[in-house]
């Protein structure tokens, strides 16, 4: 004697597969689609306005947006303002950031995963490190104002030319008077060092986080020290994490007015750090990058920023102002790419 | 050589080549002693008054159920537990009559004496040659020559000599598992430890590879001294002299494994050998 499974449970249901068999499923489906539509909306309705903005700056820049627009100085003449004091001014304290942020943020990132001890105290930095990353980059402008300003400037005081240095007492050097201006590159940099320096050292944080620790304890069970562990197997192996946390970054740098703004930066610069105006003369006039940090500067929002409100009656510094901004759009882009080129190689080369 | 031998009515599995599981080691030298160790994390206690001699030049196998404080024992033995935040460490443990738990022992000189092989086989992301040629380069060896030597050496020792002669270079990630634990094994024999301990070391790894890493440690076995954690019964049996048994933090016998295998003195050993829990 053989009986199915219904009959042994005391009742035969007919079962069906097709789609809304039971009026319940229905109702589900229906709410599901619904929710499917909302989320549909939300994201092209985000896409449309980006679409409409960019469309509109494209527009406006029509006209002024040509090779020369690169390569011009600040003009009273629309047609012949040009975007070259940003751009450089923009390029040296994006290299002076990184310059300060990269060795500061990776050696705070490498001393909180991998050195320092569970303390109280690390316990309040790891919290307030994303507390950070979050504070309006104007607050950090407050602060580059009001520490690194008056720190610079108290340095162009002491170096007055009258002080003289003993080195070791091997040789004396006489400390010339540097010519620091309110809103040099140094101050900017300073500044947007604060601004990146959480973004860089959670980022950091999250990359070295991803080493297995399988491969630190493998490392000092073959006898390497903690430091030759870090330098050799930890660093290489979070390299590409770091590299595009630490890119992504400098992207921000690049975007922001604000900090710039409340150090002084210039708005109206017709004049480019140390001078230098284009890249071959970084190759026949190299002396000139020292001056770089001390100079006066203006950046490429900052510029951007002051176009688009300059009282004009017939609206032509709209145009300019679209031109920069789609020149600071493609460097941005060109950034990013170069971080996601950087975490594609990493993933094709790297697996655990 | 006992030979698939069945004393009192229980089977042992034949040994592996090289490994003598009668062998009389009271008389042999001791590579590791340990008198009366006590382990805590933080408060909580996980070693009991351990006991023990591991002789030059042979297997110990370190057997019991799992949290029964075996993998912890290991670890102390090259200081490996110091990477956990808590852990305490009381008694002796004398390797080269030297006690490995004094303040001044440098971890870094002990780690090189002492080996280590993991559960997970452990590649870094680097070529064969560089993770064989890690250990001596970070002691300081930088002669290209010496280390292509070493590296063909150790890699023979550890029997992949032959399957990636022609690839040296290329990454370690793409060995199969087995190859990748050999891997590991030649990497730790090129720091030329004295002592090798290895964590259940074949326990990710298929028959076939496993295999190969059983006759690998008789073979090792007569220059090294090797001590294996292992969950595998019939391995500890297969590969090891002396086989000690571990249960709730404390050493309940320890003897010849044949004699461990065959007539334990303990009721506790003979109730988890022949798996009745565990």
């Amino acid at each position: 004697m053989s009986a199915t499974v219904g009959e042994l449970a005391g009742s035969v249901v007919p079962v069906s597969f097709t789609l809304g068999a039971d009026g319940q499923i229905r109702q589900r489906l229906r709410l599901s689609r619904g929710f499917m539509w909302l989320c549909r909306l939300a994201t092209y309705a985000s896409l449309l306005v980006l679409a409409v903005l960019l469309l509109s700056i494209v527009w406006n820049s029509v006209g002024r947006l040509r090779w020369d627009f690169l390569s011009s100085h600040y003009s009273m003449q629309p047609d012949r303002c040009g975007i070259l004091a940003g751009l450089w001014g923009t390029f040296w304290l994006v290299l002076l950031t990184a310059a300060f942020s990269i060795p500061v943020g990776v050696g705070s990132a490498v001393y909180l995963e991998e050195l320092a001890k569970d303390t109280w105290l690390m316990r309040v930095i790891r919290l307030n490190l994303s507390n950070l990353a979050g504070v309006p980059s104007i607050v950090y402008g407050i602060l580059g104002l009001t520490a690194f300003r008056p720190l610079v400037i108290q340095l162009q005081s002491v170096f007055d030319g009258r002080h003289v240095v003993n080195v070791l007492g091997l040789f004396r050097l006489r400390l010339l008077k540097l010519d620091i201006y309110d809103g040099s590159v140094l101050i900017g940099a300073m500044t947007m060092s604060l601004v990146i320096l959480p973004t860089v050292i959670i980022a950091s944080q999250e990359a070295l986080r991803a080493v297995p620790s399988t491969i630190r304890v493998a490392s000092l069970a073959l006898g390497a020290t903690r430091w030759q562990t870090i330098w050799r197997q930890v660093l290489p192996a979070s390299l590409p994490g770091i590299a595009t946390g630490v890119i992504l970054s400098i992207s921000r740098a690049m975007g922001e007015a604000a900090p710039l703004m409340m150090i002084g930066v210039l708005t109206v610069a017709s004049m480019c750090p140390g001078g230098i105006e284009s890249p071959g003369q970084l190759l026949t006039e190299p002396g000139r990058v020292l001056a770089v940090p001390f100079d006066q500067f203006t950046a490429m929002p900052v510029e951007i920023y002051d176009w688009s409100k300059q009282p004009d009656p017939q609206d032509r510094f709209t145009g300019v102002a679209a031109s920069g901004i789609l020149v600071l759009l493609a460097v941005l882009l060109t950034v990013n790419a170069a971080a996601m080129i950087v975490r594609y190689r990493a993933g094709r080369q790297l697996r655990w | 050589m006992l030979m698939g031998s069945s004393v009192s009515g229980r089977s042992v599995p034949p040994s592996v080549p090289g490994v003598d599981r009668n062998l009389d080691t009271s008389g042999h030298a001791a590579a590791i002693d340990v008198q009366g160790m006590n382990f805590y994390y933080g408060e909580q206690q996980v070693l009991f008054d351990i006991s023990l001699k591991v002789p030059e030049r042979s297997v110990t196998a370190l057997i019991g159920p799992s949290g029964c404080g075996k993998s912890t024992f290991l670890r102390t033995l090259n200081r490996m537990n110091d990477l956990v935040d808590g852990a305490r460490c009381t008694g002796l443990c004398l390797v080269e009559g030297q006690n490995i738990m004094d303040p001044a022992v440098d971890v870094v000189l002990l780690r090189k004496h002492v080996g280590m092989v993991f559960q997970k086989s452990t590649p870094f992301p680097k070529s064969i040659f560089d993770n064989v040629a890690y250990g001596p380069r970070v002691a300081g060896e930088k002669n290209r020559a010496v280390l292509a030597e070493l590296v063909e050496s150790c890699l023979k020792k550890a029997a992949l000599w032959d399957e990636v002669r022609d690839r040296l270079h290329t990454s370690a990630m793409a060995l199969s598992g087995g190859q990748q634990q050999r891997l590991c094994i030649a990497r730790t024999l090129a720091t030329n430890p004295k002592i090798i301990l290895m964590d259940e070391p074949a326990s990710a790894l298929d028959p076939a590879s496993t295999d190969r890493i059983e006759n690998l440690i008789g073979e090792l076995c007569s220059n090294y001294t090797i001590v294996i954690v292992t969950h595998n019964m019939q391995q500890a049996s297969r590969v090891s002299h002396q086989t000690a048994f571990f249960f709730r933090g404390r050493l309940v016998e320890c003897g010849p494994t044949m004699k461990i295998f065959t007539s334990p003195a303990e009721k506790q050993t003979e109730d988890y050998i022949t798996g009745r829990f565990g």
